[in-house]
């Protein structure tokens, strides 16, 4: 038997409110789905739940605001006999399966990936445009397919008068504010900033979306993501969370990536195993996030999980950031504008788009000299990028 | 306008083009003295004489060589061979000779030479007279292969063909020959363009050459179940109307191919392959094809049609497709 909590939705975050109930006594839930919508400063979001089995109570209404960790709901183990009890969790008897605390990751983006919802590539494309889950969805195609019909269908029923469309900016700057206060407060920043040369990386890409029309084309911030992804892999002491006893890194790179709204309103939900994803499958879920992100619909597990963040200022004009690290994380990678410069080959001056990286290092669990062995590995990394 | 049957329009190409250019000439087996195997020359010799209409020897693969050669030398030949499953003797001429030419002379050489030649089952005739094999030069760079599958086309390709610098071959399903059409005397057509033979919404037919009939009587039935079918004529299986395939499944999202060749490594695969390559997220269901069955064309009527594409067939990938 499992117990349902009131999930943290970000390091600040002290109390949430349930807005609404997704399932109901009875329902069978899986891993990953979405059980119900907390309102939090950042906006309503999506809480999945990360246990397989049938939710056997309700605890607390809709509407009701509760502290982070108050019991929700209690779900009932699947099929382990396990009786739920009244009051307080029983100790679990020695040699039984331990009560789950964390899933097993690694797996949950195969699982999702090859036994998510069939779907049509029609289907996909609308959906994810349009921010809707296809697993919400019934299909009604071929074996139970997902096809155009069905997400046109359901963004009629969703486009019907019901929860607010955006998220509320005077909130999520709130949210802004005490995390950023924090992070100046507690972290220990550094900084470190390397230029480099991007020709390879854009002629790359130029050569790559040629080919393709438009939606399949892939953006500079794509690769950047991969970069960083990728080098992370191999600098763990960046890559994770920092926690009363210090330092922990986390196996898999889960990278937050900043995304403005229009009005005001910045969040850094992220992009899960960015490191395993295709770049193609990277850039789908970017648009994917940048859109529902827009509107202020993204999921517990985005917004929670973040192990590391990157903060890009795309084609805003300027050519170097300073970021402020996200607590709990312990780095941010910054990327300027790419900038036409006068650039040293060999002996000749040539000119050349470059690029300007930024690293902002929390001192408590890295230092510079590994930062700056990060940067350069980002710079090869972008530099070979039929590799990526 | 006049009524005419498809053997009668390929006859009437043959015939205009023989008048209008003196460097044309005919030659293949009987097309001579017995008026062509499938009775398209019926007449030739008289009108044009044994220099223009020549009978050649059991030997595909020294005429079709030796229509090579004519055209190198500056006439224009049209070689007919009896069916295309005989044309294997022939392959190396075409391949390594008519296709290559230009290529190895730098631009120096141009081979204007038209082959054309009978294709398809369904008449009974057993294995070795009847396979679809227009795929495998489809997959030949270097040639144009067309598959004119109306009447129009018949006699409308083929003047084209033979302005085309370089060698054109020209699949003509044998079980078309009966066909007929009211067809102006001059028609032109474009042998660059395939063509929506019927228009639709809900999903793409594509096919050319002797399934078209089966194809569009396909549509037919399908629309009295309210579905509503665009059929896409190839008509030129090389270089393939990549576009036209692509505006219409991105049209409908939906697609069956029809294609009397085998599955395997078909052109039918091409095409399937080329949809996923441009078109993939216009999908909204998996596409299907129907091919000939993987055996040698069976002789007994029944075991033929069962290996052929046929209408049923048609409408029941289609259905599936559309998850009815």
């Amino acid at each position: 038997m499992g117990t349902f909590v009131m999930p943290s939705l970000g390091a600040d975050m002290a109390a949430g409110t349930l807005v609404e109930w997704l399932k109901q006594p009875g329902d069978t839930v899986e891993h990953g789905d979405i059980i119900a919508v907390v309102e939090t400063d950042k906006g309503a979001i999506e809480v999945e739940v990360f246990e397989k089995g049938r939710i056997d109570e309700l605890l607390v209404e809709a509407g009701s605001a509760v502290p982070v960790g108050t019991p929700l709901a209690r779900i009932d183990g699947e099929a382990n006999g396990v009786k739920p009890s009244a009051t307080g969790p029983a100790k679990p008897k020695v040699g039984t399966e331990p009560v789950r605390a964390t899933p097993p990751r690694p797996s949950a983006l195969l699982v999702m990936k090859g036994q998510g919802p069939r779907a049509s590539p029609a289907a996909r494309q609308h959906a994810a445009e349009r921010g809707i889950d296809l697993a919400s969805l019934a299909g009604s195609g071929p074996d139970g397919a997902i096809q155009l019909v069905d997400v046109e269908r359901a963004e009629c029923i969703r486009s019907e008068p019901g929860l607010g469309s955006g998220p509320d900016l005077s909130a999520m700057r709130r949210a802004i504010a005490a995390a950023m206060a924090r992070s100046k407060r507690e972290i220990p920043h550094y900084y470190l900033s390397h230029r480099f040369d991007l020709s390879a990386a854009l002629e790359w890409l130029e050569r790559y979306n040629a080919e393709r029309p438009p939606p399949e084309r892939l953006l500079l911030g794509a690769l950047q993501i991969k970069a960083v992804a990728s080098a992370l892999k191999e600098f763990p002491e960046f890559n994770g969370f920092y926690g009363e006893e210090g330092f922990s890194p986390f196996p898999a790179v889960h990278l937050g990536t900043a995304i403005a709204i229009r009005g005001g309103g910045l969040a850094a939900p992220c992009i899960r195993h960015t490191d395993t994803l295709t770049l193609s499958d990277l850039m789908e879920s970017l648009r994917d996030l940048v859109a529902r992100t827009r509107r202020g619909q993204f999921r517990s597990s985005e917004i929670a999980d973040a192990t590391a963040t990157v903060s890009n200022l795309g084609e805003r004009g300027v050519e170097s950031l300073w970021p402020v690290i996200y607590p709990p994380q312990v780095a941010i990678v910054g990327f300027g504008s790419v900038m036409w410069r006068p650039w040293a080959v060999k002996d000749e001056p040539v000119v050349r788009p470059v690029i300007t990286t930024t690293l902002a290092g929390d001192h408590r669990a890295n230092n510079g000299h590994r930062g700056a062995l990060l940067l350069r590995r980002i710079e090869q990394i972008l530099s070979e990028p039929d590799k990526l | 306008m006049t009524q005419v049957s498809y053997r009668e329009a390929v006859r009437g190409a043959i015939r205009m083009a023989m008048q209008a250019d003196e460097r044309v000439f005919l030659m293949g087996e009987d097309v001579g003295h017995y008026g062509g195997c499938y009775a398209v020359s019926q007449g030739l010799l008289d009108e044009f004489g044994p220099e223009r209409i020549r009978d050649t020897p059991l030997s595909e693969s020294a005429f079709t060589g030796a229509g090579i050669g004519a055209a190198l030398g500056g006439m224009r030949p049209i070689v007919e061979v009896m069916t295309c499953n005989f044309s294997l003797l022939s392959i190396d001429q075409i391949m390594n000779n008519a296709a290559t030419i230009r290529h190895m002379s730098g631009g120096q050489f141009t081979v204007p030479v038209v082959i054309r030649m009978a294709t398809g089952g369904g008449r009974q005739l057993a294995a070795q007279h009847s396979h679809s094999l227009e795929g495998w030069y489809a997959h030949i760079p270097g040639i144009r292969v067309l598959a004119p599958a109306t009447v129009e086309d018949a006699a409308g390709m083929l003047a084209p063909a033979l302005d085309d610098p370089d060698p054109v071959l020209i699949f003509e399903n044998a079980l078309l020959y009966n066909d007929t059409a009211d067809v102006d005397d001059a028609v032109a057509v474009d042998i660059d363009h395939a063509v929506i033979r019927r228009e639709g919404s809900d999903i793409s037919l594509i096919t050319y050459g002797g399934s078209l009939g089966k194809t569009l009587a396909a549509a037919e039935e399908l629309a009295a179940q309210d579905i509503s079918a665009e059929v896409l004529d190839l008509r030129i299986l090389r270089p393939l109307d990549e576009a036209a395939i692509l505006a219409t499944v991105s049209k409908t999202q939906r697609c069956v191919i029809v294609d009397e060749g085998w599955r395997s490594g078909s052109l039918a695969a091409e095409i399937m392959a080329r949809i996923i390559e441009h078109a993939f997220w216009t999908l909204d269901a998996p596409l299907a094809r129907v091919c000939s069955e993987e055996v040698p064309v069976p002789y007994a009527r029944h075991l033929e049609e069962a290996a052929l594409p046929s209408t049923e067939k048609i409408v029941a990938a289609a259905l599936a497709v559309l998850g009815r």
